[in-house]
């Protein structure tokens, strides 16, 4: 029989018993509906997990230090060794790997012990520079107050146990002005070889040094922030008191490196005690690492901990697909029980159209058609019914949220995969019911079918 | 080899049944000949094997042993799907309880046989008006079965038996549900089609009288053997 004769006979007969296929159908999609939810579950906590993560930085950031710097605290084991020479991590290491491919951006990280003092009061604290990009980590939604009006805004966002320490009522410190204390570094001309007490016979000339001259710098407090971000691996996550990035790197405060680099002797120029290179995607951070570490410097990244984030998600997308099955499973037993039924009912009709000269095949592809058709609608229904329930999850999850004063999130996702994946399954376990009805309907004697009333 | 004018060679045909340790022999030995063109009824009382034998030349069954020749076609040998071709191009059949679909239209159980047949659509309405108009349905085509009488349910199982121009109709008891009648128009019907296309029936009855005034030679079973072979009219 031709396929829209087929069709055509099928849905006549699913016509005709239109309540219990309705019924079957229905049982199919809430089969689907059960899974859809489950894994649109699944699929939006991983999605959120991973935009989270994705805005913190910590999985698409490379965080990179002078590898000299890591061997010279006692740490020779970095793996796995360059047979690059080790270079200084200067504005110059900055700029080059800037201009490797798949760089969103390069940022040091600035961080210093200060003084600041607030209402004539004195409190030691550690400032660390803000990197425009961090307004979009998520770190600072819901926080009081706004981000930095520009890039190179004397301003300050306040961590919230520390601002509770300059007022418990942090909202009042909104608007208010501290001052900030810190030691400004200010080189110092080479000193010649000669006057040099050096007994090196190689050197022609040592960096001159520096003096640490206290500054002072007065900041306007425009936010505070509730927790502790967890953005900027190995940037600002430990600050806080927070600044501008920008505004950080001209103050040119004295950091922990600055005296090892002396030390050494081994630059006149600033170095960073590390960088963060964020890559435009998880994706091509073990490339942009390899890169780095190709340079000469030393370098690492949470990617590790990327996989096994993406191996949990499987295997928890794995378990909620098995439970959502686990409906699908009974619907599949209602298909094959209608299609039985059918069967019954439809004896004499099927020797009616073996005596009229239907093959066993077309007797069998009509059945395969009819568990198809409802696999088919219930699971476009049931693709339907599981986004609403996923939708009804999102809404009861933030109005939950919303009761606890915190933002809201969207914790299901129904992509356009997992809606054709599920019509698919739909259709493959119909199909599968209805093979043992369709064989049987096949293998009818049309003469006692013929006989049956 | 049959002769290609004998419609139907039926050489030494049995089919027996098992029913625990009993055997049925439900036909037994038949040998029979039919000519191309000729309308033969087979006789016989309840039991006596004639719609078994008639579900073999409809190849609905097989034989337990013997040979069924249709249109120079071994049916005892072919395969299940040649076996379905045989019954949409070569046979068209009419039973006693007409077997209509009753959700479908006059129009659409006549067109059933068509589809099975894969013919196009372009050319399935002419044909089945064609086969309606035949048997004088044309006016009910949009009719359902419950709608019609017996006599025009068996009629539209005819149109719907001839539709696919099969070279062999089979009827089995066609007039057992019907008034005398009816059953009369019924089988002057099958005798107009037995000569206007030139066409093999087979009828089924336990009607003499009809039988005898309307076909061509009388084949009386019993037993599931045949007991006579004779000329009808």
């Amino acid at each position: 029989m031709k396929p829209r004769d087929l069709g055509d006979l099928a849905f006549r007969n699913l016509r005709e018993a239109l309540l219990r296929n309705s019924l079957t159908t229905l049982g199919i999609a809430v089969g689907v509906a059960s899974l859809v939810a489950m894994l649109s579950l699944g699929v939006g906590l991983q999605q959120l997990a991973a935009k989270r993560l994705s805005q913190s930085g910590l999985f698409d950031s490379v965080f990179v230090t002078p590898r000299m710097n890591l061997r010279g605290m006692g740490r020779a084991a970095m793996p796995p060794p360059s047979d690059k020479e080790p270079r200084l991590l200067d504005e110059d290491a900055l700029q080059e790997i800037s201009r490797l491919p798949n760089v969103v951006e390069v940022f040091p990280q600035v961080r210093f012990f200060t003084e600041v003092r607030y209402d004539g009061k004195p409190f030691a604290t550690m400032v660390a520079g803000l990197p425009e990009s961090s307004k979009s980590s998520g770190s600072f939604d819901g926080m009081q107050g706004s981000f930095f009006s520009s890039a190179g805004a004397y301003e300050t966002i306040l961590q919230s146990e520390f601002a509770k320490e300059l007022n418990p009522q942090t909202s009042s410190l909104l608007g208010k002005e501290l001052v900030l204390r810190y030691a400004e570094r200010q080189s110092l001309p080479q000193i010649p070889a000669d006057s040099s007490a050096s007994s090196s016979p190689n050197s022609e000339s040592l960096p001159g040094g520096f003096s640490v001259v206290p500054k002072e710098m007065r900041l306007h407090i425009v936010g505070v922030v509730d927790t502790e971000p967890a953005a900027g691996f190995g940037g600002y996550g430990n600050g806080r008191l927070l600044i501008p990035l920008q505004v950080a790197m001209t103050l040119r405060a004295a950091q922990v490196n600055d005296l090892r680099d002396i030390v050494r002797g081994t630059s006149s120029k600033p170095t960073f005690a590390s960088l963060t290179v964020r890559a435009k995607g998880p994706s091509y951070v073990e490339a942009l690492e390899a890169s780095i570490k190709n340079m000469g410097f030393g370098a690492f990244s949470l990617l590790d901990a990327s996989k096994s984030l993406r191996i949990f998600f499987s295997v928890f997308d794995l378990l909620l697909g098995i439970f959502g099955s686990l409906a699908l499973a009974v619907a599949t037993l209602g298909i094959i029980n209608t299609l039985v039924m059918a069967i019954l009912e439809r004896r004499r009709e099927i020797g009616v159209l073996k005596a009229l000269g239907a093959a066993d095949r077309d007797v069998k592809q009509l059945f395969f058609v009819e568990a198809g058709v409802m696999g088919f609608v219930g699971g476009i229904l049931g693709a339907f019914l599981g986004w609403l329930i996923g939708r009804a999850l999102t809404f009861g999850t933030n109005l939950y949220l919303h009761r606890q004063n915190l933002p809201g999130v969207d914790i299901s996702s129904v992509p356009w995969w997992l809606v054709l994946g599920a019509i698919a399954f739909a259709i493959f376990v119909s199909l599968a019911a209805g093979l043992y009805p369709a064989s049987r309907a096949a293998r009818l004697n049309p003469v006692e079918a013929l006989r049956y009333e | 080899m049959p002769d290609i004018q004998v419609a139907i060679h039926l050489d030494h045909v049995s089919r027996h049944y098992t029913m625990g340790e009993a055997v049925i022999r439900a036909v037994d030995d038949v040998s029979l000949d039919l000519p191309s063109g000729e309308f033969l009824a087979l006789l016989g009382s309840s039991g006596s094997g004639k719609s078994t034998l008639l579900n073999l030349i409809a190849g609905l069954d097989r034989p337990t042993s013997g040979a069924v020749i249709a249109h120079g076609q071994d049916l005892s040998k072919v395969s299940s799907l040649e076996l379905a071709r045989y019954r949409r191009q070569t046979v068209g059949m009419v039973f006693q309880s007409f077997n209509l679909l009753p959700r479908m239209t006059l129009e659409e159980n006549v067109e059933l046989p068509l589809r099975l047949a894969e013919v196009d659509r372009s050319d399935r309405a002419a044909r089945v008006r064609q086969a309606l108009e035949r048997v004088g349905l044309d006016k009910r085509i949009g009719h359902r079965p419950s709608e019609l009488s017996g006599g025009e349910q068996q009629r539209a199982a005819i149109a719907r038996a001839l539709v696919n121009r099969p070279g062999i109709l089979l009827a089995d008891e066609p007039t057992g549900n019907l008034d005398s009648a009816t059953g009369e128009s019924i089988l002057t019907l099958l005798r107009e089609i037995q000569k206007n296309p030139g066409m093999t029936i087979v009828m089924v009855t336990h009607e003499r009288p009809l039988a005898e005034r309307f076909a061509d030679r009388l084949a009386v079973m019993g037993d599931g053997k045949l007991l006579s072979n004779g000329a009808g009219r």
